[in-house]
């Protein structure tokens, strides 16, 4: 199979992440489509590492999981603190950086 | 050269004394004016013994030097602090140590009511030792320091009671046109420096032979202007009325007898210079010419008697700069009336101050009168140095300002019927302006405050007035005999010192004669016009415009003001209006920019997270895009 065909998917991947994270307001949600571009990242890695025939690839999306679950723990922690305190998981109520 | 190592006691003993009392503050209260007064007679002392030690050598012998210490020492910039006496520096020596000396007598009973007079007192010995580090320094560099000395305690004395504004300002006025003459005293310096290499008196003389017109004229110019400036001459004159704000014993020794007289000692002792370059020595007879009338046009017209005095003063140095700027034939008599000049001078202020004293202060003569009966030594010692200043033979300024008067006649062709005419016509103003002033004060009727109590002054005041009143007979009869003084002097003048100008326009008896006519019609029409005609108790208001320009020191400060201060102020307030727009617009600008940039990208920032990953995202894409585009 042509290995091309992953990066049209991961690019399909990480366009409906990017979209989401744009234009949908629950926290969830944009948590996942940051998920989603972080997978089709990895799968780029992946990808790429077998059209070379080298492992580094490989390797940097373990690392990306790694980071990607920490980043789940303290990303999800905070959205439940704010949902906590302020009874809402819209990202734009919390918008008190502006000015 | 006879090299002396006691030269610097002169100096060292006044300069310990106000070191000395500036340093203990008020413990000195009791103690200070003492020390200082006998700080000063030592030093004169000290020149008295070098006067004998000098008589003792022959001619050849008589200057001596001390070398103190090597002062500048970079390649071909070789200055040594070092002092030199020879028969000229003996002469202010002992009259900036002798008068001085008793003027610092006169001032312990003068100043004794004063919580200030130790400081006083420092200022005075400060004075003297620098003024005679002035006329000890064997080059222009050392005299230069002298010449700030004697300037800084000028201003100290001057505004020595400076809670009253006019003194602080008067001061002020003093020192400013002060620093005019003192930048052509340094231009001087740093010309004789580039074009001869030397500062020193001896190289400068040595060098001089060789050297170009113009670097000679150059220098001659420039030592002309800070004669100007020390000496109260034209155009520099504006400042010594106003330093009559200053204490009276102040007055008679700084701005009469000795520091006014230091532009005439720097014309005399750079004579080499003037004698070389002819258009310099033009220029300081015009000036010496001028201000003579200068100085006694506005003596006529003032009330205040030490503004009359000091005007006179002006008038009298303008006479001896006449004299140092008609060469080697004017030198001796310069110096001479500078002399005689220093004791009857010095003794009328200090009578003024003595009239003062009796008189609450009242400097207004038109509130004197009659003060001959209640003052007879002040009375007496004044009217000596009175017939001395109009040159009454055998007082002392008949001598030297005939000398002057008939040296200018024979200075040759027009020049020399207008330089004599014009000292001549100065001899028949000060005889008018004298009398004025004995008149009003002594003789005339009184017209004295009701609270006035007139009394004579205590024998602290008066002896100091009765030794210059000797002074002031004497000295000119003493100098002149045989040319004494002249003779004394001719080694610091050169081989043509002495020599005296072959065609006589007059001969001296004509001349003699007509300045006692002069002098005559002077002294007459005073007393017709305040002697035997009523004189108001305050200044008459409708008075021809002569009298009034007079009254106004002929326009000086206005003419000052609208040439030098108004322009200056309207440079000054236009360096002020570009400082605000050009430096501190630039700065505000940058500032304001900084801040418009703040503002305007504020508004970008919504607070809003997704609005930040959209840009976030556009940016990538752009990057991405601009990379694609570039590396295509």
């Amino acid at each position: 199979m042509n290995p091309y065909n992953y990066l049209y998917v991961a690019g399909l991947l990480f366009t409906i992440g990017a979209i989401g994270v744009v234009v949908r307001r629950n926290a969830i949600v944009v948590f996942m489509c940051i998920e989603l571009m972080l997978n089709a990242a990895n799968l780029t890695l992946v990808t790429f590492a077998r059209i070379n025939g080298t492992l580094e690839g490989q390797v940097t999306a373990f690392f990306t999981m790694v980071v990607a679950a920490c980043e789940v723990v303290v990303g999800l922690a905070i959205i439940v603190t704010i949902y906590r305190s302020r009874r809402s998981a819209s990202i734009d109520d919390a918008s008190l950086l502006k000015r | 050269m006879v090299t002396s190592n006691s030269l610097v006691y002169l100096i060292a003993l006044p300069l310990l004394g106000a070191t000395i009392l500036l340093l203990a503050g008020r413990r000195a209260d009791k103690w200070g004016h003492i020390l200082a007064t006998l700080m000063s007679a030592s030093s004169f002392a000290v020149g008295l013994y070098q006067l004998s030690a000098m008589l003792g050598r022959s001619t050849e012998e008589r200057a001596i030097s001390q070398k103190l210490f090597s002062w500048i020492n970079v390649a071909s910039f070789q200055v040594d602090a070092g002092l030199l006496l020879d028969q000229l520096s003996i002469c202010f020596v002992l009259l900036i140590t002798g008068v001085g000396t008793l003027i610092h007598v006169y001032s312990i009973s003068y100043m004794a009511h004063d919580e200030n007079r130790r400081r006083f007192f420092a200022y005075l010995n400060l004075f003297v030792a620098a003024m005679l580090l002035l006329v000890l320094g064997d080059s222009y560099l050392n005299l230069y320091v002298g010449w700030e000395g004697v300037g800084l305690a000028s201003y100290l004395l001057i505004g020595f009671w400076n809670q009253k504004p006019a003194y602080a300002t008067a001061s002020k006025k003093a020192f400013v046109m002060n620093r005019i003459g003192d930048m052509g005293l340094s231009f001087a310096i740093m010309i004789a420096f580039a074009t001869l290499g030397t500062v020193s008196f001896v190289g400068v003389k040595e060098a001089s032979h060789n050297a170009s017109q113009t670097a000679l004229t150059a220098i001659g110019i420039m030592l002309l202007v800070a004669a100007t400036g020390k000496s109260a001459q034209f155009p520099l004159q504006a400042w010594l009325g106003d330093a009559m704000a200053g204490p009276t014993p102040v007055s008679a020794l700084i701005h009469a007898a000795t520091m006014v007289t230091a532009g005439v000692y720097l014309i005399v002792r750079s004579n080499f210079i003037f004698d070389a370059a002819p258009t310099a020595q033009l220029l300081v007879v015009i000036v010496g010419a001028i201000t003579l009338l200068f100085g006694a046009l506005v003596g006529t017209a003032k009330d205040d008697i030490k503004k009359a005095l000091a005007a006179s003063t002006m008038s009298q140095i303008g006479y001896m700069v006449l004299g140092a700027g008609l060469g080697p034939a004017g030198y001796a008599f310069a110096i001479m009336h500078l002399l005689t000049h220093g004791f009857f001078k010095a003794g009328m202020f200090l009578g003024a101050g003595s009239v003062m004293h009796g008189m609450n202060d009242t400097v207004d003569m038109r509130k004197y009168g009659a003060l001959r009966k209640f003052m007879p030594i002040t009375f007496v010692t004044f009217g000596l140095g009175y017939l001395a200043i109009i040159g009454v033979p055998p007082f002392a300024g008949f001598y030297s300002k005939d000398l002057i008067i008939e040296t200018a006649f024979n200075a040759g062709g027009a020049k020399g019927i207008i330089l004599g005419g014009a000292a001549l016509l100065g001899a028949a103003i000060t005889a008018f302006y004298m009398s004025r002033v004995m008149i009003l004060t002594f003789t005339s009727p009184q017209r004295w405050d009701e609270d006035a109590h007139p009394h004579e002054s205590p024998i602290l005041m008066w002896l100091p007035m009765a030794i210059l009143a000797i002074g002031s007979v004497t000295s000119g009869f003493l100098f002149a005999r045989g040319d004494a003084l002249a003779h004394w002097l001719q080694p610091v003048f050169g081989e043509h010192g002495a020599e005296h100008s072959e065609e006589h326009l007059f001969s001296p008896i004509v001349v003699s004669a007509m300045a006692l006519v002069a002098v005559a019609i002077g002294v007459a029409i005073a007393v017709i016009k305040y002697q035997l005609s009523e004189v108001a108790a305050t200044a008459p208001e409708n008075v021809s415009i002569f009298t009034r320009i007079a009254r106004k020191d002929l326009l000086q400060d206005s003419f000052n003001e609208a040439v030098f201060m108004r322009p200056g102020q309207a440079l000054t307030r236009v360096l002020v209006k570009g400082d605000d727009v050009v430096i501190d617009g630039a700065v505000r600008g940058i500032g304001r920019t900084a801040l418009g940039a703040g503002s305007a990208l504020r508004t970008s920032q919504t607070g809003f997270a997704r609005s930040y990953a959209a840009l976030i995202l556009i940016g990538a894409i752009a990057l991405i895009a601009g990379i694609w585009v570039v590396t295509q």
